[in-house]
């Protein structure tokens, strides 16, 4: 993608001071619109558990190590914890909240139950999020891949066999006509 | 009648752990909620000069800084013993901000509670805490010369010394010895949920959200330390983000929450960040092992030497224990174990997933591979050589199966044939090696009465309560099959509730005793409701089963019934409205056998692991797994098979990643986020392959041993067998250093 260099963009470019006091921000989450005072350096995802109480991000660490926060930004996996809340204004943030279908899990929650692919599940909602994104980046196609793209979700209890069954079998799933 | 347990039932809080709906602990939302902050010290070794909170105070939002000056004292310091005790269990006997002394780096100093939890992080920084450092020890290279024999460990609970026979005469004369000493860097829990605490007071009663391994530990902890009637202390506790064994005593943060929230007069959650869990919650200790074995040249063992060195806090004796194993798993007629410790500036250490036994059955193990060799007897038939039929007094173990586990692991994996020649297979630029490992872990017994309710409702569904805790283990479906198979229920008709010190206690739920206490607990309260409501019947003139022995009566699907003449019965529903009965409550409890029990008790399995090597990279990477273990009854085996194998992975990384090394110019850990500490990431783990051998055990309850430890036991000495059978290299220090396998060999 190109870089619009044109006066108007510049502009649009130009940061607009926010902050340091609370400020009146809108998030957008699984499609709902939420109208919130946070500070700037609210992170994304204390945002999302202190302020609009969706507690199914979890905090593992905040400082981007364990993959417990992992949220969609626009479709794109990112770690909630090193995102600031006010920076996601304009943008669609989905959650694990977000991923069911009229109350009928996502397939890959259902896989998660089936092949056993968490304990304590402290990191499952993370995990999930990743699994099925790794799906649709195309990251998930071998064995290889599926283990060195869900790399950056650590699960303690280590239920990592199950996570990659869980993700072979919606991707298998969906490949089937 | 027998339907729900045995089977691999899928979780019954999937649901809510997939969705996001499964609550932890710093989720509770309470009205005027505040959030605490720890200032932890920033020296190992000294005294607070003077504490100025002036700009803390002055920040947005900040209602407090409580510090040694203006914190309360404690009324009372319970004594440091394991929380399967029933009784309180501090993490230490040693109780922060009571006085200016520094004894470890992250000690609690001060404590900030603000409005929101940014600003209490932020006026956490703004605390300007000065500090007089004095000399200190945090390592045990700082203190060989202050190194003593621990008496006794665990608050006297256990002897620190085994010993019988004449062990130094049978060395001498052993045909055969094998000596070599161990070292052992520290190890964190690192569970993926951070401790947390939400404290709460009404009308001088104290209600603790707690993320624990031991609602009950923390009820009776918290109540000793701030002097309140048990009454006065409610500990909820609906899911825990893991714990293995950091979370299993309880630690000054979760008092210290409670002493906030009485200081600022709201609720009070205190939730401690990723760094602060290495100075929190305990750890696994550094330690060195050193071991000489005796052995005929027919490879009979004669003789152990098992010594132990770790450093401890200067408040505590404190030693996992490591030699449980090693003195019982083989027939060996004379032996000593013994503990020695070092007082250092680290907080007391505290139980970590297989605590002592796992590396001291890394050592025995990798001293057995050593003597297979030596022998040139395969190392799978140099175990089932030396197996011991009894424990050491001479009591039959109250079930076996190490032979079975052995024999099945190695056709399993593909064992036989193996050429034990080192650097002998080799698969392009790596080095392919497999090696084994026998498994035991002590089955602990030491629990007080553990009581669980039964309540039938007059629709045939039914409830049962226990004060355990959910954290990973599956106890909540465990539990729930466990009473749907006693009461005659299916399953979907039972909901079991757990979480909450108002509900029947039992105790934490560690060693591997959890499944296993409350599921005797749950069983004696459904059948004696299920027992109860049969009496009923047969005693009532209006029921089907009028005059019918007891004993003549089974329950199937909620419907009491003739055992010889199914079609004669009625269902509780039926009876119970009759009676004009809402609901039909009993409760049960279940009580240990005495330690006295003449049984040995150990839980036994084998490993088996395949590693290749690059000596030119100095790689490691395991390309399969193979445990086999005899843990009694196995209540679920999906959930069952899938601790077993988070345990094999946790020896894995015991062997391969994990380690901290202490900055002993700083006092201070080298790492301190999971950046730095290294744990198994989905890429580092090979598929794993987990059986079971069956065993029937009428000593534990319910015959079951439990498998929360033993998956990791042994996991990492078939590993480091494996990498010496790659490369010719034997690896005495975990974890296991590049440079050690690279060649040519670093000289170290």
């Amino acid at each position: 993608m190109g870089i619009d260099l044109t006066a108007e963009a510049a502009r649009r470019r130009t940061p607009t001071v926010r902050g340091p006091s609370e400020q009146p921000v809108v998030l957008t989450v699984n499609g709902t619109h939420h109208a919130v005072a946070l500070e700037p350096r609210v992170s994304l995802l204390d945002a999302l558990r202190d302020r609009l109480g969706l507690t199914g991000s979890k905090k593992g660490c905040d400082q981007g190590t364990c993959g417990a926060c992992t949220v969609w930004v626009d479709g794109r996996r990112v770690l909630a914890c090193l995102t600031l809340a006010i920076a996601c204004e304009g943008r669609q943030v989905t959650t694990i909240e977000g991923v069911a279908t009229d109350g009928e899990p996502h397939p890959m929650q259902r896989a998660f139950i089936e092949h056993d692919a968490f304990q304590c599940g402290y990191c499952t909602p993370g995990q999930i999020m990743s699994a099925i994104a790794l799906i649709e980046e195309g990251n998930a196609e071998t064995d290889e891949d599926i283990a060195e793209f869900m790399s950056g979700n650590i699960c303690r209890c280590a239920a990592y066999p199950g996570i990659r069954q869980a993700i072979k079998d919606v991707r298998d799933a969906r490949e089937r006509p | 009648m027998n339907t729900a347990i045995g089977r691999p039932v899928d979780r019954v809080d999937g649901h809510a752990k997939v969705t996001g709906g499964a609550r932890y602990t710093a989720e509770i939302s309470l009205p005027g909620l505040t959030y605490a902050a720890v200032v932890g010290a920033r020296i190992p070794s000294g005294r607070v000069e003077s504490v100025d909170a002036s700009r803390a105070l002055s920040a947005g939002g900040v209602l407090a800084v409580l510090t040694h000056e203006n914190l309360p004292k404690i009324a009372g310091q319970p004594r440091l013993l394991p929380s399967l005790l029933g009784a309180a269990a501090p993490g230490q006997s040693f109780f922060p901000m009571q006085d200016a002394a520094v004894h470890y780096a992250g000690q609690p100093v001060a404590l900030v509670v603000a409005e929101s939890h940014e600003q209490a992080q932020y006026a956490a920084s703004l605390v300007d805490v000065a500090y007089r450092r004095e000399p200190s020890i945090t390592a045990i290279d700082e203190g060989r010369d202050r190194v003593y024999e621990a008496q006794r460990l665990f608050g006297g609970l256990m002897p620190g010394r085994d010993e019988r026979g004449d062990v130094g005469t049978a060395l001498a004369e052993a045909p055969v010895r094998i000596e070599a000493g161990y070292r052992f860097a520290a190890n964190h829990h690192n569970a993926l949920e951070p401790p947390a605490t939400t404290a709460v007071w009404e009308d001088g009663r104290l209600t603790l959200y707690d993320s624990t391994m031991g609602i009950r530990a923390t009820q009776l902890t918290v109540a000793h330390l701030l002097g309140l009637p048990l009454s006065h202390v409610r500990v909820i506790t609906h899911f825990v983000g893991g714990g293995f064994g950091s979370k299993a005593m309880t630690w000054p943060h979760v008092t210290l929450a409670a002493m906030a929230a009485r200081h600022v007069g709201r609720p009070v959650r205190l939730a401690l960040t990723r760094a602060q869990t290495y100075t929190s919650n305990g750890h696994r200790e550094e330690q060195e092992q050193r071991i000489s074995l005796g052995a005929t040249r027919d490879g009979r063992l004669t003789a152990i030497r098992h010594h132990k060195l770790s450093i401890t806090s200067h408040f505590d004796d404190w030693a996992e224990p490591a030699t449980g194993v090693s003195s019982q798993l083989y027939d060996v007629e004379h032996y000593e174990g013994v503990h020695s410790l070092i007082h250092g500036n680290t907080m007391t250490p505290t139980f970590t997933r297989g605590p002592g036994e796992t590396l001291g059955v890394f050592v025995l193990e990798t001293a057995m591979d050593e003597l297979a060799y030596e022998l040139g007897v395969d190392p799978v038939e140099l175990r089932l050589r030396n197996h011991a039929r009894t424990d050491p007094r001479g009591n039959p173990w109250s079930s076996d199966g190490l032979a079975e586990c052995l024999r099945l692991g190695a056709e399993r994996f593909g064992w036989h044939g193996r050429d034990p020649r080192p650097r002998a297979r080799r698969d392009g630029d790596w080095l392919i090696g497999t090696g084994m490992a026998a498994a035991a872990y002590p089955v602990a017994f030491f629990m007080p009465e553990q009581r669980a309710r039964a309540r039938v409702y007059e629709d045939g569904s039914a409830v049962v309560q226990t004060g355990t805790q959910e954290f990973g283990t599956g106890v909540l479906t465990v539990a729930t099959q466990v009473a749907a198979d006693a009461l005659g229920l299916p399953l979907e008709s039972v909901r079991f509730e757990a979480g909450d010190t108002d509900l029947p206690n039992t105790s934490a739920a560690v060693g591997s005793a959890g499944a296993g206490m409350v599921s005797a607990a749950v069983h004696a309260a459904a059948t004696a409701l299920r027992d109860r409501l049969v009496a009923m019947a047969v005693t009532d003139a209006d029921s089907p089963l009028h005059g019918a022995d007891p004993a003549a009566v089974e329950v199937a699907d909620g419907r009491m019934r003739l055992r010889d003449r199914p079609e004669t019965g009625e269902t509780y529903a039926d009876l119970m409205i009759r009676r004009r009965l809402a609901d039909a409550e009993e409760v049960g409890s279940w009580t240990p056998p005495p330690l006295t029990t003449p049984h040995g008790l150990l839980t036994f399995g084998a490993q088996f692991a395949e590693v290749a090597v690059d000596p030119g990279l100095g790689l490691i990477r395991v390309r399969r797994m193979t445990g086999v273990f005899a843990p009694g009854r196995v209540l679920n085996p999906k959930l069952a098979r899938s601790q077993l194998m988070g345990g094999m992975v946790w020896g894995l990384s015991q062997a391969l990643l994990e380690g901290n090394e202490m900055d002993t110019r700083h006092g201070r850990w080298g790492a301190s986020n999971l950046g730095e500490y290294l744990v198994p990431v989905n890429a580092d783990i090979p598929e794993i392959t987990v059986e079971f051998v069956e065993v029937e055990d009428d000593v534990v309850p319910l015959g079951i041993k439990g498998v929360g430890e033993i998956g990791q036991v042994g996991a990492a000495a078939a590993v480091a067998n494996a990498v010496f059978h790659a490369t010719g290299r034997r690896l005495r220090r975990l974890p296991l250093a590049a440079e050690l396998v690279m060649d040519p060999p670093a000289s170290s």
